[in-house]
This record gives C-alpha cells, structure tokens and sequence, in this order.
C-alpha cells in the first residue's frame, strides 16, 4: 500500500488533512445550502421584513393583512366542479368554511378608508382532513409579476428616495396597470359587495387524470354600491367590521364561487394579466357567510390561510406565487405565535 | 474482544447506510426549504415531511434491531474518553433520529396544518393547536437541526479516524463492504 511506504506520522498528518477537508466541506455546503453565503438570497425572512410598516411590526399579528375581522359559515358545492377537479369539496355537499375578511396592510389599527386592497382568508373542511385554503383580494390583477418583483415594490415604496417608485415602474411596467385600477376602481362600504379573485392559478385535476389549469373568484350576491373615499373615511376607522358584524346579523351573506380555465397559451405564470373575458368558467358552488367571529381570540387566529394548502385534485401551477406566499406567510405565522403574549387576545385587552 | 462479532449485522449495515442518506439529505432539504421562497420552497417541504416520516419508522427499526443484536465491541485499547464519546453520541442520534421527526410533527399540528405525505395520504394532529406548544417545537426543530448536523460532521469525522488513523476495525464494523484491511487481518 501507498501508505507503507511513507513515514507513520506523515501519514497521519496526511489522514487528519483529509478528515478536516471532508468536514470542512460538509460544513461549507450547509452553510451554502441555508443561505448564508449568499446574501442577495430572497428568504421568507427578508419578504416579511420588508413588510414591515413604517411604524414598526405590530407584534402578534398577522405581517400583512394584520387588520380584519373573522367569520364561519358555509361552502355549498353545486357539483359542478368535479367537471375539473376530483376534489371532494366539489363533490354536491355542504362543507364548513372558516374565513377573514381583512384588509391589505400590515398595520392593524389602519382606518378602513386609507386601504385600497381587501382580501378574504378562506379554508374549507372536508370530511376525510383534507382542507382547502385560500386568500384572496379585491383588484382584478396583482400589482407585479414575481416574487422578487414584490420584494422591490415593498423596498421601492418604504425607500426615502423620491425616485425609487419611478425607478420600480420603469424596471416593471406592469405596476401601471394596477396603479391605474388602484386609481379609479369603486371603493364599496362593505366586505359583502366585493369580489374576492385567487389572482394565482393553480392546476386541477378531473377524475380521468386531465389537469386544467386554474383561477377562481367569489362573486358577491350582495349589490355593489360605490362610495367615495371620503365618505367612507367619515363612516369610521373600523366601519367595515362594524358593517360586516351587522349585516351578517340581519342575514348571511352569500357569494358565487366561479372557476376559470386557462386556454393553452394562457399567462398561467403571471397573476398581473389577466386571461380573456371568454374563458371558459364553472360555478361550482355557494359561500355563505353565517356567523362573523372576533378577530382576536376567534377561531381564525391560529390559521395560517398558506395558499399552498389544497386538497388532493389540487396543486400549484406554474405561478411562482403561491409558493413564496407559503414560505413568507409561514414565517409570518412562526414569529406571530412566538408573540401571542403581545397579541390582545380578549376585547378587553385592546387597545382604545 | 476476540469471542465477540467483528462487524455489524448486514441489516444493521444496510439500515445505517440508508438513514445516513436520508438524514444527510433531510438536514440539506430543510436548511435549504426554509432560506428561500422560490418553487423550490414547496418541493423540497414536500419531501422533508414524507423523508422525515420514513427516517421515524426506519429509526424504530433500527432501535429494535439494535436492541435484538447489539453492537461489536469496541476495541479494548480505544481510551475511555473516545468510548465514552462514541456511546453518548449513539444514544444522541438515536435520540435526534426518532425525536426530530416526532418535533417537527408536533410542530406542524400545533399550527393546525394537515401533515400530507406522498398521494393525498394525511397524517392525524399529534397535538391541538397551541402557539405556545408551536413554538416551543418550532425552535427546539430548529436548534436541535444544528446539533444533528454538527453530531453527524463528529460521527463522519471519528469514523474517518478510526478508518485512517487509528486503523482498529471500527470503520469496518459498519463498513457497507468488507475492506481489504479487514480480510487482511482476517487471514
């Protein structure tokens, strides 16, 4: 052998070397695995950091869409949707549902009228355990692209730099879209006059095994009434709570979920384009809205509304969305459970 | 020493190699999952709980199969503080191999997400919801993931050791096949 004819202690020297190359380099290629030779990583870490509001992170909470209000009720399933989906919640039956009507800002205490997004958390139980989550928004289109781009229009809109917006707009045109709409689309006075629209595709699968990729919408039965932003900022920080309480009092509310098809060809890829009027859509069943719960100590403050989290004849697509919104709102979820002895848990213990 | 089995059973052998490629491969996927929010996120959380599920009963295996056939002895010249060594840091992985995957689990009960292994195959809440209980899982998966690494970066190091250095037939013990050392000094 080699090694005989070198001397002994050589020949150790050399063994320890080598012991200490081969751990050195595990160690190296874990350090490079997590991230930390890599600085310009995108991490769920970062994405939820840049979330945070001017004013700081309100412990305890949700890191985006920190303000709303939630509520139980049920999905009817009309049947139709086993046509694109073997998933048993589309299967003709009454599921429970538990949701969160909310607003798209990181600050809980945001009045009502100074928030142009709205969004609506939803998971449907089915029998077997399997749940089927969602969260959804207002405007007909995302505002960007990718993830990354997300990230930028998060540091672009907190940066000091008058320019920084101009500079992001010019780098992803696609923001003008959504500016435009953010501009002059209707507000409403209520949760249960908006439309709430999924934006990501997803991939369903049918019982013979054809997959059709996917998005879905909540259409609200409600009449849609158009109210200025300052009429709807002198009804109240909080009045879209109040309202939503309310009218669920007098009745449930109730919305159509429709399901589109992407054609081939289709932006399935990208939630800031949105696929031609003439698609082919399913209606596939009714939410009903039957019980507004409080926000703080009810049952959706445990729920992480992970948009990744579907039932069996459901996947993701090619959109990259959904995906970091699972990695980032679990983050989200991690460090707000780790805070819950900051988060008010009792209406008694809320700020004024 | 001399009455005593040289080596490892096959099946302890087989089951070693095994779970040393799925740990080696559990602990990359999960430093990795959790540093990015890129597709990749998805696929690699997609394999770490149905990886770290099959690690549990292959380590229940393995601690039954160690149990029915123990272990060779260690070389009667290894000083005390190596064997020492060597035994705390077995008892450690066995502890890791079984507790991780019970830790993350827990974890992911505590939060209320459904643990979906390959093919729509659930696996029920170990535990109710609890943020507090969340937490505590969640960090103590999260440490006790370095401590796994770093104890299998120990384990590989004194394997090597004892394979190059020290060249006492402990390597050889596990080794998947016989070396030449080993029918060397088996004639």
């Amino acid at each position: 052998m080699a090694q005989s004819s070198q001397s002994p202690t050589r020949s150790i020297f050399g063994s320890l070397v080598l012991i200490a190359v081969v751990i050195g380099g595990g160690a190296a290629a874990f350090a490079y695995t997590a991230g930390w030779l890599s600085p310009q990583r995108l991490t769920p870490e970062k994405m939820v950091a840049a979330l945070a509001p001017p004013t700081g992170v309100a412990l305890g909470y949700r890191r985006n869409h920190a303000k709303g209000i939630c509520f139980t009720g049920v999905f009817e399933a009309n049947g139709a949707g086993s046509a694109v989906s073997y998933a048993q919640v589309f299967i003709r039956g009454q599921y429970p549902v538990l949701g969160r009507f909310n607003l798209g800002t990181a600050d809980p205490n945001a009045p009502d009228a100074t928030v142009r997004v709205r969004g609506m958390g939803l998971q449907i139980s089915t029998p077997e355990g399997q749940v089927w989550r969602s969260a959804m928004i207002d405007p007909p289109f995302f505002a960007v692209s990718t993830p990354q781009a997300f990230y930028e229009l998060l540091l672009a809109s907190a940066s000091k730099d008058p320019d920084a917006m101009k500079t992001f707009a010019g780098a992803h045109p696609e923001i003008a879209a959504f500016g435009a709409w953010a501009k002059s689309a209707p507000w409403t006075g209520s949760y249960a006059e908006e439309r709430f629209n999924s934006l990501n595709s997803f991939v369903f699968t049918d019982s013979s095994g054809a997959e059709k990729t996917v998005r879905w919408s909540l259409l609200p039965a409600a009449q849609s009434v158009p109210i200025s932003q300052e009429d709807l900022a002198k009804r109240g920080p909080d009045f879209l709570e109040q309202e939503i309480a309310e009218r669920v009092r007098g009745g449930p509310q109730r919305w159509t979920m429709v399901v589109s098809v992407a054609n081939p060809g289709d932006p399935t890829a990208d939630p800031s384009k949105s696929w031609p009027e003439d698609r082919r859509t399913v209606e596939v069943g009714t939410l009903t809205v039957q019980r507004i719960e409080p926000d703080r100590d009810g049952p959706c403050r445990d729920i992480n509304f992970d948009p990744s989290v579907l039932p069996s004849g459901m996947r993701t697509s090619d959109d990259p969305f959904p995906v970091a919104r699972s990695a980032a709102y679990a983050r989200s979820y991690d460090l707000r459970t780790a805070e819950a002895k900051d988060y008010p848990r009792t209406a008694t213990d809320a700020k004024p | 020493m001399i009455a005593g089995r040289q080596r490892f059973t096959p099946l302890q052998r087989l089951l070693h190699w095994l779970m040393a490629v799925c740990i080696l491969a559990m602990l990359f996927i999960g430093v990795g999952m959790v540093s990015t929010v890129m597709p990749k996120y998805l696929t690699l959380v997609s394999i770490h709980k149905p990886l770290g599920i099959a690690i549990l009963v292959l380590a229940l295996i393995r601690l039954a199969v160690r149990l029915r056939y123990g272990t060779p002895p260690l070389p009667a010249d290894l000083p005390e503080p190596m064997k020492l060594a060597a035994q705390l840091s077995h008892y450690a992985l066995y502890v890791l191999m079984i507790g991780m995957p019970l830790l993350g689990w827990g974890m992911l009960s505590a939060a209320a997400y459904p643990v979906v292994l390959f093919g729509g195959v659930y696996l029920p809440a170990i535990l109710p919801q609890s943020d507090s209980l969340h937490t505590l899982l969640w960090n103590a998966h999260f440490y006790f993931a370095f401590v796994f690494f770093a104890l299998v970066l120990l384990h590989l190091a004194a394997a090597l050791f004892h394979a190059l250095v020290r060249r006492d037939g402990v390597f050889e013990a596990m080794a998947p096949m016989s070396t030449h050392d080993e029918i060397a000094r088996a004639q």
